[in-house]
């Protein structure tokens, strides 16, 4: 009947997947084919040359830019997620009681997320330059603290941080809400016949049945923050020197700047080999803790 | 225990308002950017609202009427607009084939669509760009700068999205009933006409729209695989930052502008934004 009919069915997903493999498959080999190449459009000899098999790995195994840019990215990823995860778990919490204005809170709250990460680094940039954002001088006038994240590495590196928690946070809080609005109750009512107080309820309840919503908000947070460029680009362009410089831009910069085609290609294979490690990582701990629950 | 809850309540609103304010501070700052003068931004900041009469409308139509943003306004939402409604059929075709049909493999499928959404777009700028400006070309016509590469390009993080956050609601739906309908003699186009559209015509309303979003908000890509026809508003919001003298208040009013589609679009999908944003994996 309808549903035996196999080809009707590949009629019907056969766009999809011409366009993905258009789009995503087709530059996928093809990166990986270009990382073979030394290649600079820009050099003396612009053609593509072979070097050896793995010549561009070898180097970038000693690019100590690109290697540092990772370990940024990693570092960002984590500190950001740790205090988004935290500040989203109390959030969250607190809005499961009742207080006044709550409905108009949460609205607000939602605000940051639908707003483009270009825009945001627009609001943050105005919000923070020097000479013409109010932060550096309620800084200054308050607690005579010089803020010029175009000349301190530390403080380019931590307004980042700050941007993305603004920017994320609400998604942490949402996401969170929503999955302890879904708990079952039972639990709760018998541990508070047993005389237990919130804080146990909160460390022996609350957080264990949590455990897989807290995964999919950690997998997906992750594999964004692992990506962000744009913010970083409009706030900080990467600097100063490398301290906001984290993997997305690099290759940018390598890329389009200096135009080695070759050795960004390899970063590029590297970069999303990472990227998908530690997603395929997290995604299997996803679905095994997934069936645990069934 | 009374009084103990009273200040529970005081505290989380005293908390809640902080943070209403912290969210809000800085996208109200950037509003009076917008609204103020050169001269007038120099010096210390003045956080006093503009009153109507003295806003400095130069802002809005020195690059939207006089320059080039208005072109690039429209470029994002032709963009915008075409790659939701392609997202949205072709999303509709392949999750209802995913759901109904047994095709082998379609697990394989489905999980390889996934990984497109989670690749890092960095990683792809390189050959995208390659591809678009020399290889995908039909005599003289390229994919480089064209509304249309960007549109398919769009897809790439914007069907397997549409793709999950459809599956959940075409699997709600009984196969009984497609399965009644065909016993009547309706063919595949009615069964989507009559059946599948209206039954699942939320999520479909959801899916356009969070899709419609994700393209407008897009930046990345656009600003490499684009040069001069077809840029779209945040790259245009990009270019302020490598010119000298940046010009404040001009960049606000783009900010400003280019933030209004997600303002309108918060109040139609707050709801659904988190199953939306978590692909469905959280029901908000």
């Amino acid at each position: 009947m309808l549903f035996s009919k196999n080809k009707k069915g590949w009629l019907l997903l056969s766009p999809t997947i011409i366009i993905l493999i258009l789009v995503g498959l087709v530059p996928f080999f093809y990166v990986l084919y270009v990382g073979f190449f030394k290649w600079n459009p820009l050099a003396v000899d612009p053609s593509m040359q072979f070097e050896g098999y793995g010549f561009n790995y070898r180097r970038l195994i000693f690019d100590q830019v690109f290697l540092e840019s990772i370990w940024r990215s990693v570092k960002f990823s984590v500190v950001t997620l740790t205090l988004e995860l935290s500040l989203g778990f109390l959030l969250a919490l607190s809005l499961l009681s009742s207080f006044p204005l709550k409905s108009f809170f949460r609205g607000v709250h939602t605000l940051p997320l639908v707003i483009a990460p270009i825009v945001v680094g627009s609001i943050f940039k105005l919000f923070t330059v020097q000479g013409l954002g109010p932060l550096p001088h309620l800084l200054k006038d308050y607690f005579g603290y010089t803020l010029n994240y175009g000349m301190h590495a530390d403080q380019a590196f931590w307004i980042i941080v700050i941007m993305d928690i603004w920017h994320w946070t609400p998604f942490v809080t949402l996401t969170l809400l929503a999955g302890l609005s879904a708990l079952p109750q039972d639990p709760y009512e018998s541990a508070k016949m047993d005389g237990a107080n919130n804080f146990q309820i909160l460390v022996h309840i609350t957080i264990p049945m949590m455990v897989p919503v807290l995964i999919v908000v950690i997998f997906i947070r992750l594999m964004d923050s692992l990506k962000i460029v744009d913010e970083v680009w409009m706030l900080t362009g990467g600097g100063p020197g490398y301290a906001t410089r984290f993997t997305g831009i690099h290759i940018w910069k390598e890329v389009f700047e200096k135009r080695y085609y070759g050795l960004g290609s390899a970063m590029s294979i590297l970069y999303l080999y990472f990227t998908i490690i530690i997603c395929w990582i997290l995604y299997s701990v996803m679905v095994s803790k997934g069936k645990d629950e069934d | 225990m009374k009084t103990k809850k009273l200040f529970a309540k005081i505290g989380t609103t005293f908390l809640w308002s902080v943070l209403t304010i912290i969210t809000l501070f800085p996208i109200y700052w950037m509003i009076l950017v917008s609204t103020r003068t050169p001269v007038e931004l120099f010096g210390k900041p003045d956080l006093s609202p503009t009153f109507f009469e003295k806003v400095h409308w130069k802002n809005f139509t020195k690059p939207f009427i006089d320059g080039i943003y208005g072109e690039y306004l429209l470029n994002s939402i032709i963009v915008a607009t075409s790659n939701a409604a392609l997202v949205t059929v072709l999303a509709l075709m392949a999750t209802y084939a995913l759901s109904r049909f047994k095709l082998p493999g379609s697990d394989s499928i489905f999980f390889w669509t996934m990984t497109n959404r989670m690749a890092p777009p960095a990683a792809f700028l390189l050959p995208l760009f390659l591809l678009f400006s020399t290889v995908f070309r039909i005599g003289d016509f390229t994919l480089f700068d064209t509304k249309i590469g960007l549109i398919l390009l769009y897809c790439v993080f914007n069907l397997p999205f549409a793709i999950w956050l459809l599956k959940g609601i075409i699997d709600g739906i009984p196969k009984e009933l497609d399965e009644a309908m065909v016993v009547d003699g309706a063919n595949l186009f009615t069964i989507f006409r009559k059946l599948i559209i209206p039954l699942a015509a939320p999520g479909i309303a959801v899916t356009s729209l969070l899709s419609f979003l994700f393209a407008w908000n897009e930046y990345l890509l656009a600003s490499t695989l684009t040069s001069v026809h077809a840029r779209t508003i945040p790259t245009g919001l990009s270019e302020f930052v490598t010119t000298t003298g940046t010009n404040w208040g001009t960049m606000a009013a783009v900010a400003l502008v280019s933030m209004v589609p997600a303002l309108l679009f918060l109040f139609a999908v707050q709801k659904h934004i988190v199953a939306g944003l978590t692909f469905g994996a959280v029901k908000g």
